[in-house]
């Protein structure tokens, strides 16, 4: 299947919308979060994806699940997009009795695997159904996409160890690497480089992108090994909204009146 | 317990291939047969308990049947947070085992002894918490839990009681092991024991016991402890746990919302504690008033009371 880049870049654009309209009027943090794997949820969902969304439990689907549960909003967005849930649905997000709840939640919606929101839980899960595939002979893939800050989490490496040691080819783990976690930046927390390096020494198959590059994302995203496969993705937490950019307020802040119209242009005129 | 547990898995194993045992690094001399036999059904994920968890999550998301094993508190409390979202929250059809509930584990020390799980454990929703009492019932347990969907817990002990079963093994409904009206000693796990043995110490002065096997603490059997304030005059509970949220806390629970008026009750367990004495678990029981002089003093002085 040929790469359709306008196609997909325009699903990203979407993305971003959606997520400025879901966390506006739901009044929700995270916004930044989201726009920063925008691209990444685009990619897979347009074009990587094996997926049937009239037949979301079809056994031999490729799995992917979003261990950074808070940037829920652009999963359900995406969903939405390639035909899971009606659009109309995102509007409900955060709000009261809605199905969508700021954490990625599986229950009632379909597409999604596993619910999250505490970190450090997706690498693991995905690994152990990474295991039953190859224990079953399926020839399906796992996606986990994990932040940065995440990787402080020591259950991760739990489970990289395993993924590695069992030779989990069909796993990939895609890393938001946009330097940012909650309070401050990765670097002055607790710092992870050298990343690549890490990654490699476990055992991993690692490929460092743009994760903001759609032609790069994809392929890396369709790399083969015999190994499991990390991909650190450079981003921008906020990416596509200058004010959102690389900036820790917008990790929480909700975007309101004029700053939710100039990010809703800036998005709509990039 | 853990013999008969490991028996019992090795034939279930057997018939099924979709069951799958994790280990967290343990189980020297117990695991080898079945690893022999269904090395595709075993894997020892190493000493990762949160690893353990998610991955018995992932297995079970993809269909296994995932039974997860270590010691102590090691396979519960040590990845609870795995325990209840991934594995609980998406009702995923994995069975925790834990070896040595209770003091189990002796002298090795506090770190070894279980002794909140069965309160912990019990309060996340979705789960089946079982302690077993005996090897029949240990055996059971295993297989019913194995037939039952959803996830559980199976709380295994060194020790273990025998007595000459009268009725069957039923997840949710406790055993009547012995008949009788003055008190009633609900017990859950091999601590069973010394509730039988103080009920027949109690019979030389005319005191009759029932005594039950809770081995189901959750979800816990309403009916027999209805019977029994109405049967008997008054309940103690007996388990190698702490008396906040365990077996006595849910008796205590059920009493209370049934409006039910026992003339005494009095639950036996760690009193909000740690376990910091050095000993094997007859000992630590004798140190914690577990054992069954103990319970027979508390009956008699109950009795008395009245
Ligand atoms: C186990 C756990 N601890 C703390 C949190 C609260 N929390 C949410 S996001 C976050 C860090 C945000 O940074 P990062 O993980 O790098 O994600 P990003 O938003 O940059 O994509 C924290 C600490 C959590 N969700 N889970």
């Amino acid at each position: 299947m040929p790469f359709d880049k306008k196609f997909s870049e325009s699903l990203a654009k979407s993305i971003r919308i959606h997520a400025l309209n879901m966390t506006s009027s739901g009044n929700s943090s995270h916004v930044a979060s989201v726009l920063s794997i925008a691209d990444i949820l685009s990619v897979l969902y347009g074009s990587v994806l094996n997926i049937k969304p009239e037949k979301p439990d079809w056994a031999n689907r490729d799995r992917f699940i979003l261990s950074k549960g808070h940037a829920g909003a652009g999963v359900y967005a995406a969903l939405a997009e390639v035909g899971f849930l009606p659009i109309s649905i995102l509007k409900e997000h955060y709000q009261n009795g809605s199905i969508l709840s700021g954490h990625v939640s599986h229950k009632g919606v379909p597409g999604v695997e596993l619910s999250t929101g505490s970190l450090g839980h997706g690498l693991g899960v995905a690994c152990g159904i990474a295991y039953a595939a190859k224990l079953d002979g399926d020839s399906f893939r796992i996606f986990n996409l994990m932040s940065d800050g995440e990787c402080d989490e020591g259950s991760n490496w739990e489970a990289v160890l395993f993924a590695s040691h069992h030779k989990l080819s069909n796993v990939v783990n895609i890393i938001d690497y946009n330097k940012l976690q909650s309070l401050d930046s990765v670097e002055s927390t607790l710092s992870l480089e050298p990343f690549k390096d890490k990654w490699e020494a476990f055992g991993w198959k690692t490929i460092e992108i743009n994760g903001h590059s759609h032609q790069d994302l994809f392929s890396a995203l369709n790399s083969s090994s015999n190994r499991p496969t990390c991909i650190i993705a450079n981003t921008i937490k906020g990416k596509g909204v200058s004010f959102m950019e690389n900036s820790v307020l917008w990790h929480y802040r909700s975007p309101q009146g004029d700053e939710f119209e100039k990010a809703i242009i800036e998005v709509e005129n990039a | 317990m853990r013999d008969t547990f490991i028996e019992e898995l090795t034939k279930i194993a057997r018939n099924d291939p979709n069951v799958l045992l994790l280990t967290g690094d343990l189980g020297f001399g117990v695991f080898e047969n079945f690893r022999k036999e269904y090395p595709k059904q075993f894997l020892n994920v190493g000493v990762a308990e949160q690893n353990m968890s998610m991955i018995a999550a992932g297995l079970a998301l993809k269909g296994k049947r995932v039974f997860t094993y270590s010691i102590g508190n090691f396979p519960t409390l040590r990845c609870l947070e795995q325990i209840r979202n991934d594995i609980c929250y998406h009702d995923l059809n994995v069975t925790i085992v834990s070896i040595g509930g209770g003091f189990s584990y002796g002298a090795l020390g506090m770190s070894h002894h279980a002794t909140e799980d069965l309160s912990i454990m019990r309060a996340l929703p979705n789960i089946t918490c079982v302690a077993p009492s005996s090897l029949e019932e240990t055996k059971d347990a295993t297989f019913q839990l194995y037939k039952k969907k959803g996830p559980s817990y199976l709380r295994l002990d060194k020790s273990n009681a025998s007595y000459d079963k009268s009725e069957n093994f039923i997840l949710g409904k406790a055993l009547k092991v012995r008949e009788g009206e003055d008190v009633t000693l609900i017990a859950a796990g091999g601590v069973l024991q010394e509730a039988l043995k103080a009920a027949e110490s109690l019979e030389g002065s005319s005191i009759t016991s029932r005594v039950l096997s809770m081995h189901t603490i959750k979800p816990i059997d309403e009916d027999a402890i209805i019977e029994a304030v109405k049967k008997t005059k008054g309940i103690i509970t007996i388990e190698e746990n702490n008396i906040l949220g365990g077996l006595g806390g849910a008796v205590s629970e059920v009493c209370m919302e049934r409006n039910l008026r026992p003339l005494f009750f009095k639950r036996l367990g760690m009193r909000d504690e740690y376990s910091s004495v050095v000993g094997d678990q007859d000992f630590l029981r004798n140190h914690y008033g577990l054992d069954h002089v103990s319970i027979a003093t508390h009956v008699r002085k109950l009795l008395s009371d009245i």
